[in-house]
Order: C-alpha cells, then structure tokens, then sequence
C-alpha cells in the first residue's frame, strides 16, 4: 500500500533514525503578528545549513521576503476511492465504515464524493468484493528553492481545496535532517497548526500586545501545553496595545525571547517584502542572538 | 435577509476591527463570529452569554488494554501512525477515521464521539451575536462554522433582521469555505503589503471558485500607496469593486485596548470616514 498523503517522515521518526538536527517552529494564534517577519529573520540569521518551510499552506507569504529561486515542484495528491461499478455488490460495508460521508448509497449505486475523503483508506480494506481502488485528488503543490545558502520549501493549498494537514505533512517531510529547520506556522488553534508545529524542538510564539493578541497568546500557549513542546514570545509592535500580554507572560513563565517596537518605518519595509534583518541591519545579530539561546535552550532539554 | 461574511485571506489585516465598527452602523444586524479557532470578536462586543451549547463533532479511539490482544491490525491500518507498539492511540495524531474501531476483532477499540468545543447565542450593544468556541487541537472547525452561521440566520428570520454580519477566518481552507458558501457577498479586508496582496488574491479566487460576489477594502492603504495601487488595478482586471481605503489609524489599536468600536472610542478619528464610507458602498453592492 502507498504511503498516504499524511505520512511523511515526522520529527521522531527522524530523530529515531539518529540525525541531529534543530526544528523551531513559529506560530501565533493570530494572524498578522509578525510570524513570517520572525521566522524569515530567525532563518537568515541562524547560519549555514539552514532550511525555511512555509507550512501556513492557505496564505503562504515567507517566499515574498527571502526571495527564493525556485527550482522545482511536486503535485501533492491524497488517496481517494474509486469504486468499481462491474465489481461492486452494493453491499454497503464501505458507507458504514466511512465517518466523513465521502461515500453514500445512493439508490443502490455508490458514490463518492473526493473533497470530503480523509484517505483513510477503510472503505477500501472493508470492501469485502475488491471494487474499492486508489485514485487520487489534488490538494495543492510543493516548491522547492534556494536563496543564497537558505534551502526554501512552501506548500501551496489548491483554491476550493480544505484539507490543509495532509499537506503541511508532506512540506514537513522534506525536512532535510542535519540542517536547522525553521518552520512557518499557519495562525489558529485547530489541525492545521497541530500539523505544523507538532514534534518541533521549540515554538516561537509571536504577539502583539492587544486585547486579540492577548486572546489568542493564550489560546496558542494552551495548543503547545497539549502538544508538551517549549516554547518562548516574541513580542512584536511592542508598544502599541498595553502591558497585559507582558503580565500574562511572566504569570505563566514563558519566557519574553525579544521585543520588537512599532516602527513605521519597519511596516512600510514589510510592505515592500524587504526582510527586516536586511532592511534594519542592527536585527541581524538580534535573531542570531535569538536563536543561539534558542539552541542552548534545547541542549539544556535533551 | 443576506449575510455579509468579512474574511481576508492574511490574519491581521483588521478583519475583525472592521466588522465591529461596520457592525455599529449597520441597522439592527445579526453578528457572527465565524473564526472558531481565535475568535476575537467578543473582546470588542462583550456579549451576554444567553445560551451556551455543545459542540458534539468527530470522534476519538481509545484503546481497552483489557480486551486487546496485540494482534497488530490497528497498527497496520492506521494511516497517521496514531497507535504506538505498545497499543495506545494518540488522540492528538488520530484523524477518527474509525478503521481500528471497525477492524479490531476484539472489539477492543472504543470510538466515542468528541466534545469539540461550545458556541453561544448572546446578546450585544448592537444586536443578537452567535459565537463559538473550538477546542484547543480540535478538528471539525468547518462544521462549527457553518452552525454558527446558521444559528446567526435562524435568528435573523425569527426576529425579522435584514442583515447578519459574520466574521470569517483567515486562509482559505475548510474553516473559510465553510464560512463564505451561500453569502449574499464576501467584503475581502487586505492591507498594502507585498503577503496582503498575496493572500487577497487567493481568497478573490476563493470567491469565484463558490461563486460568491466579492468586494476589497484596503486597511492601512496609506503604508504603500503603490501596493494599494497594484491591488485597486488587480480588483478592477478581476471585477471585484473596491469598496474603498481606509487610512492607517492608531486610534484602531486604541479602540480595541478600550473594547470599543473605533465609532466610540473616536467618532472623529481619520478612520471613521473612510469606514463610514466603505460601509454605504457596501449596502449598495450587496
């Protein structure tokens, strides 16, 4: 049986293979905190050997500010049933197994219905007459550039599609092992950012100190309680809300890693796509400064 | 009635500030937070929670050790590598796809149905609001989204409400496809940045893609007037009418720190105008 869409090589699997390698992960609960400013700087400033995958495979942006060459693509596709009518008994055993009505009995004829399948595959393993076949629906594309010494991967969700995980899976599995790996997290609570954040060696959390960054901090730092992972905040336009989101942070030890002010002059550059290590020099040794405490933190872990 | 669903494509673009403030001088809407996942709308709103329900969605294995004889066959079947060696799922990896629980001989899987999180009808200063709350690591956020959705119009044709307002989420993936499907019109909020183009342009193709009428409203217009230009020239190339520019306004942050729309935090800042105005055109293209 192929591999399906959702099983690429994660995290452990890698780590049990012995590599060494670093995976920080940036997430935000919000959207529009600085996520992709964060860790496009993290990754332009970490070094050699570094490897930037944008996994908010719906809104992918952190090609627009490290400028990569692209030099190749993949269609990503996930299993879904094709089901053979000559072969078929209408038995029905492929409904009953089915928990996302993908596949109905419709006045004795199954159909099927491909945006809706999961690619479980348990229609086709209960179908107990071998109608049941593998097809496969498109649910986006994976490109692969380079900038400079950066290795650049990013997922693109096909428009109409709405399965995003299976395919930040698969951006996740060209992980290259012994390369530090910066991950660009989708914003959110749910699957999507599960999948993108999940078996990382430490989360970035980016806020910004208003009452909706406030709410969704907390709601990002709940995702990372569950998912057991540490974690530290960057709090970006730093001056522009209030003290709650500092309060909150020192409340329940997460450690503030930097703070970025509000500067005009830093949003019109986003605007333009310059990256903000290249546009504000003085941010390049903050973000290497970042993440060397980063990789002490992790050591000190293991 | 028609619904209005506010969505973006790019978090952070002011989705949510905008519809609040479009929500207070809208005439006895219906709101409706439909971004399960961080909702936000209530920090300006401070609804009074009038009925709070659970949200029942998907389910979960667990493994009775009990019962299970360690024959493998879960293990085999699972395709998200959900069930370790030693036969115990983890809930976090596990899709409910139900194939452990349907093939296991023993019946030793159970597969209970998941309390994926709460939504809510309250009331608010400005009208009826339906909101909801996803679990954390939860699934299902599309279908949480379309109950939200429709709770927030069963309200409006009970009490007779000619508008709901709905605040949709950021992407373009289940949750926003679930958001916009059927919508009298989406209003697209980007902002002048090389990703806010980006992402515009993949949620205008969204809406084509359902066939729901769109519109752009451009925040912080003032940051990169050639970017607003380049998405004023792709709106007119797309025919999608631009519903108007709202300046970069410090007084929207502050607005929110007070909970506040920004009509009551500021009737006179500069942003008011320009929001009273994307709102006429609004009602006319709707």
């Amino acid at each position: 049986m192929p591999a399906p869409a959702g099983a690429g090589m994660n995290a452990a699997d890698i780590k049990e293979r012995g590599f060494q390698l670093m995976i920080v992960s940036v997430a935000s609960g919000k959207g529009g905190t600085g996520k992709t400013t964060v860790a496009a700087s993290l990754a332009l400033s970490a070094g050699q050997d570094v490897q930037l995958l944008d996994c908010d495979v719906e809104a992918p942006n952190a090609h627009l500010f490290v400028y990569p060459e692209f030099e190749s693509e993949e269609t990503v596709t996930m299993p879904v049933p094709v089901v053979d009518e000559d072969k078929c008994t209408g038995c029905g055993e492929c409904v009953a197994i089915c928990q996302f009505n993908a596949i109905i009995n419709l006045a004795d004829t199954i159909m099927t219905f491909p945006e809706l399948c999961h690619g479980c595959g348990g229609c086709q393993a209960a179908c107990p007459a071998g109608a049941i076949e593998e097809g496969k629906r498109t649910i986006g594309t994976i490109q692969h550039g380079r900038c400079s010494s950066l290795d650049f991967v990013h997922g693109r969700l096909r428009i109409g599609e709405a399965m995003a995980p299976p395919l930040i899976r698969q951006v996740r599995s060209r992980i290259i092992p012994d390369k530090k790996a910066f991950i660009d997290a989708p914003p959110g609570t749910s699957c999507p950012v599960i999948a993108a954040i999940n078996d990382t060696d430490f989360v970035v959390l980016v806020a910004e100190p208003t009452p909706f960054g406030l709410n969704d901090l907390e709601l990002a730092v709940e995702t990372v309680k569950i998912l057991e992972l540490p974690c530290g905040l960057v709090i970006n336009r730093s001056d522009i809300g209030d003290s709650a989101v500092a309060e909150y942070a020192a409340r329940e030890n997460i450690p503030v890693l930097m703070e970025i002010p509000y500067d005009r002059a830093i949003a019109e550059a986003y605007c333009r796509g310059e990256p903000l290590v290249e546009a504000f020099p003085e941010w390049k040794s903050r973000f290497a400064g970042l993440y060397e405490h980063i990789e002490r933190h992790v050591a000190q872990k293991v | 009635m028609k619904e209005l669903v506010v969505i973006s494509g790019k978090g952070g673009s002011g989705k949510t500030s905008i519809t609040a403030s479009l929500a207070g001088l809208a005439d006895k809407p219906v709101l409706c937070d439909a971004d399960v996942d961080a909702a936000d709308m209530h920090l300006i709103m401070s609804p009074e929670v009038k009925e709070t329900h659970e949200f029942m969605a998907g389910h979960t294995a667990f493994i009775d050790q009990q019962r299970c004889n360690e024959c493998g066959k879960c293990i085999e079947l699972c395709r998200w590598q959900a069930i370790s060696p030693d036969f115990v799922v983890d809930p976090i990896t596990c899709e409910g796809c139900g194939v452990c629980y349907y093939f296991c001989d023993q019946g030793a899987v159970e597969f209970p149905e998941n309390l994926s999180g709460h939504w809510y009808i309250s009331e608010s200063r400005f009208g009826p609001m339906v909101h909801a709350r996803l679990g954390i690591a939860e699934e299902n956020s599309g279908k949480l989204v379309s109950l939200v959705r429709r709770e927030a119009s069963k309200i409006a044709d009970s009490n007779a409400n000619s508008l709901v307002i709905t605040d949709g989420p950021p992407g373009v993936g289940c949750p926003v496809i679930a958001a916009i499907g059927g919508a009298a019109g989406v209003l697209i909020v980007t902002e002048p940045s090389v990703s806010g183009i980006h992402d515009m342009e993949r949620v205008v193709d969204l809406a084509g893609h359902f066939s729901v009428p769109a519109m752009v409203c451009i925040n912080k217009y003032d940051l990169n007037e050639s970017a607003t230009n380049k998405i004023l020239r792709f709106a007119r190339d797309r025919g999608v009418p631009c519903a108007g520019l709202v300046p970069f306004d410090p007084a929207m942050t502050k607005s929110m720190v007070q909970a506040q729309t920004l009509f009551e935090y500021d009737p006179g800042a500069p942003a008011c105008s320009a929001v009273r105005s994307v709102w006429s055109r609004v009602l006319e293209l709707l």
